[in-house]
């Protein structure tokens, strides 16, 4: 729908009551931007991050060992490059192609120069956005078909060797999860969590459904059970208690058992999620699949599941949102996620006080984040959208 | 004709028949089940009894030997750990019923602005949900507690606002009076408290407003024109025609919401706040007890929960269409 000025104009001084309204309310943004703005430009000490960016993004990983991490982001910014390719040829990509390069310039221009990333980090960055622009460029065509299926395959090898490689695979130095930290460790953490999770939600959600009485009622009783207890409970269980319910005591990393509960946690919700999805594919999908001879497992993973998953998308999406905010509850059982070493940052008397800008960047951060994980779950949504007609 | 029907001429393999398959799935998933049960108690027990401990409650008689910060129920360090346990909840309790009502009210405000037809009002509306609902609840709350009200001015230059005066000692409702350089009077709230509220009710109320927004969104559009054709004013069509109708799908929604709310309030122990979760933990550090804190944390939330979920449902069925 298509606004002239004339109706904005009488939307928003159609009488006097409504102008009036409208004065104030205008007043009221003019004045709070007013404030934040003379506050930022004003009485901010952003040197604060400028002098912890290092320490916000990595944590505590020893400083030799860095390389690792630029190379880990090299691989994945060049599988990223190459999917976004793959993914630009095909139709009903709503992305705006030319907007979103413009930004992954600008902000690996802006971005080092504002916090004071240094020379080399920033040359590094360039030629990262770089290659992800040409390998984006020349994926296109040959590339998409040569590869096909498999794609999916190369992102997972990458992954479980990147996870390796920072952990201290080939010979190298070991370096305890521990010792990851800031927003490495917030992203590692959420994207393990969600690839373990989503596959035991489905398990969960079909068990939910199952016609075998026992199996339903266990999968009832945890899934009811985890969504009714605050998630900083079920940390301290994993902090406190695993330990009494291993043999001899064992416990493995903290960073590991955080990250079990984690994905636990996030399983149940998955599962509702999942079960929403399930229910509204009907009956004779079902039976539909079973009179071709199908088995029940082909049936469940070939026909029903894939439709139910598609379904589930906005909701799977919402979920993947809220695991990315829950995982800043890490920082309360002591654990150096981004808040965490943020926390660890403003206790340094040096930085005494400088809380309104630390927390500002965090929210600005996180807020990037979500809203691009709602982009990316919409993307896919209208991507996999079938259109009957 | 009749023999055939009382021998099957393909005899069916057990492996084929659904019901036999399923009671020995059902069987082998039970055993797995009780082993794995029955591996963890044996662990636990052989833990605990290494550790010197059984599992009891009556570590909950003895003295704590801890302050809290504030109490509603009158408590004293060398009170028990089940009464400091019963003032955590109380302060829970505190938050999360405050927090429901503020929330609701802003919520509902918020969710019924958005359908405005002043322009502004509903791009402001848009903003605050987008802004609030993508930012971690924690991260707001410790901005709201560390940034906020931690940089309250003193006493002596409290900022003024119409019945709230806010400095570094403390939120003061309803009027309180500077008498020697401190604050006395009306209502204290501590600065752990208001921030709690504040960021709680910030959040919910961003996620209770989509609610209200799809509620109202549910009533067709022909019953607001009938109202308006009626004569009605805005305020009067939302509170006598969209509202009641709207409620039937708000009310479902909420309940979820209010849960969440009630879950989000053990956040408190990032910023100070003294409530259920905050207490617990002292408790363990101090006793050690970590299965039964953890049992009881459990089942005081689950109970919190299965009431809110009960009121909720008596409300829905107050509010839902009456069918003849």
């Amino acid at each position: 729908m298509k606004r002239s000025p004339l109706t904005l104009q009488r939307q928003l001084f159609g009488s006097l009551a409504n102008s009036a309204f409208t004065l104030a309310l205008f007043a009221l943004l003019v004045w709070a931007g007013w404030g934040v703005l003379s506050w930022a430009f004003g009485s901010a000490q952003w040197l604060v991050l400028r002098a912890n960016a290092a320490t916000l993004t990595i944590g505590r990983y020893p400083d030799a060992q860095e390389w690792r991490l630029w190379l880990l982001l090299g691989m994945l910014t060049s599988l990223a490059g190459v999917s976004w390719g793959r993914l630009r040829g095909l139709n009903n990509w709503p992305l705006n192609d030319r907007i979103a390069a413009l930004l992954f310039v600008i902000s690996a221009v802006l971005l080092p120069w504002l916090l004071a990333f240094g020379a080399i980090n920033q040359l590094r960055l360039i030629f990262l956005v770089l290659l992800l622009l040409l390998l984006r460029q020349w994926s296109g065509g040959a590339w998409s078909k040569a590869f096909g299926k498999w794609w999916a395959l190369v992102w997972g090898i990458t992954y479980v060797f990147g996870l390796w490689l920072i952990a201290g695979g080939l010979g190298l130095p070991a370096v305890r999860p521990s010792d990851w930290g800031g927003l490495v460790f917030t992203l590692l953490i959420t994207s393990l969590t969600l690839l373990l999770a989503l596959p035991f939600g489905v398990l969960l959600a079909l068990g939910r459904r199952s016609g075998l009485l026992l199996v339903r009622w266990v999968c009832v009783a945890v899934i009811e059970l985890i969504r009714g207890a605050p998630l900083i409970t079920l940390l301290f269980v994993g902090q406190n208690l695993v330990g009494f319910l291993s043999p001899n005591g064992f416990a493995p990393d903290r960073v590991w058992r955080a990250t079990g509960v984690l994905t636990v946690f996030a399983a149940a919700y998955l599962a509702e999620a999942v079960r929403g999805g399930l229910n509204s594919i009907p009956m004779g999908q079902q039976e539909a699949a079973r009179s071709l001879g199908l088995s029940s497992v082909q049936t469940m993973g070939l026909v029903v599941l894939p439709q139910a998953l598609k379904v589930a998308l906005p909701a799977l999406g919402g979920q993947f949102i809220s695991l990315l905010q829950d995982t800043t509850l890490l920082s309360i059982v002591g654990l150096f996620d981004l808040l965490g070493i943020a926390r660890s940052v403003l206790s340094n008397p040096d930085w005494l006080g400088r809380y309104a800008e630390v927390y500002l960047f965090l929210a600005v951060l996180y807020w990037c984040s979500c809203a691009a994980l709602a982009l990316g779950s919409r993307a896919l949504e209208k991507r996999l959208a079938t259109n009957y007609s | 004709m009749i023999k055939i029907l009382a021998t099957p001429l393909i005899q069916v393999p057990w492996w084929r028949n659904n019901r036999k398959v399923g009671w020995l799935l059902q069987a082998a998933f039970g055993l797995f089940l009780l082993i794995a049960i029955a591996l963890l108690l044996a662990n636990l027990e052989r833990n605990l009894a290494r550790a010197g401990m059984r599992l009891t409650l009556g570590w909950m008689s003895q003295p704590a030997g801890f302050d809290i910060a504030e109490t509603l129920l009158p408590y004293k360090a060398s009170d028990s750990y089940g009464r400091a346990l019963l003032a955590g909840l109380i302060n829970t309790l505190r938050v999360v019923i405050s927090g429901l009502i503020l929330a609701t009210g802003l919520g509902v405000v918020v969710g019924a602005a958005s359908f405005s037809a002043n322009p502004l009002l509903r791009g402001i509306t848009r903003i605050y949900v987008e802004l609030v609902r993508n930012i971690p609840l924690l991260l707001q709350l410790v901005f709201w507690y560390f940034a906020v009200f931690l940089s309250l001015p003193p006493a002596d230059q409290a900022l003024h606002l119409p019945g709230l005066q806010l400095a570094k000692s403390g939120i003061y409702l309803f009027g309180a009076r500077l008498i020697n350089g401190e604050l006395e009077g009306g209502l204290r709230l501590s600065l752990e408290l208001a921030a709690l509220l504040t960021g709680l009710v910030i959040y919910s109320a961003a996620f209770i407003a989509e609610v209200v927004r799809g509620g109202i969104a549910s009533v067709p559009k022909g019953q607001w024109e009938a109202a308006e054709s009626l004569g009605l004013q805005p305020i009067q069509i939302l509170r006598l025609v969209v509202l009641p109708q709207a409620l039937r799908v708000i009310v479902p929604g909420l309940n979820s919401q209010y849960i969440s709310l009630a879950k989000n309030s053990s956040l408190a122990v990032a910023i100070g706040y003294p409530d259920l979760y905050a207490v617990a933990e002292t408790t363990l550090n101090q006793t050690g007890r970590g299965i039964e804190v953890f049992l009881l944390l459990l089942l005081i939330y689950l109970v919190l929960n299965l009431l809110i979920s009960a009121a909720m449902n008596a409300i829905n069925r107050l509010v839902r269409l009456q069918e003849r």
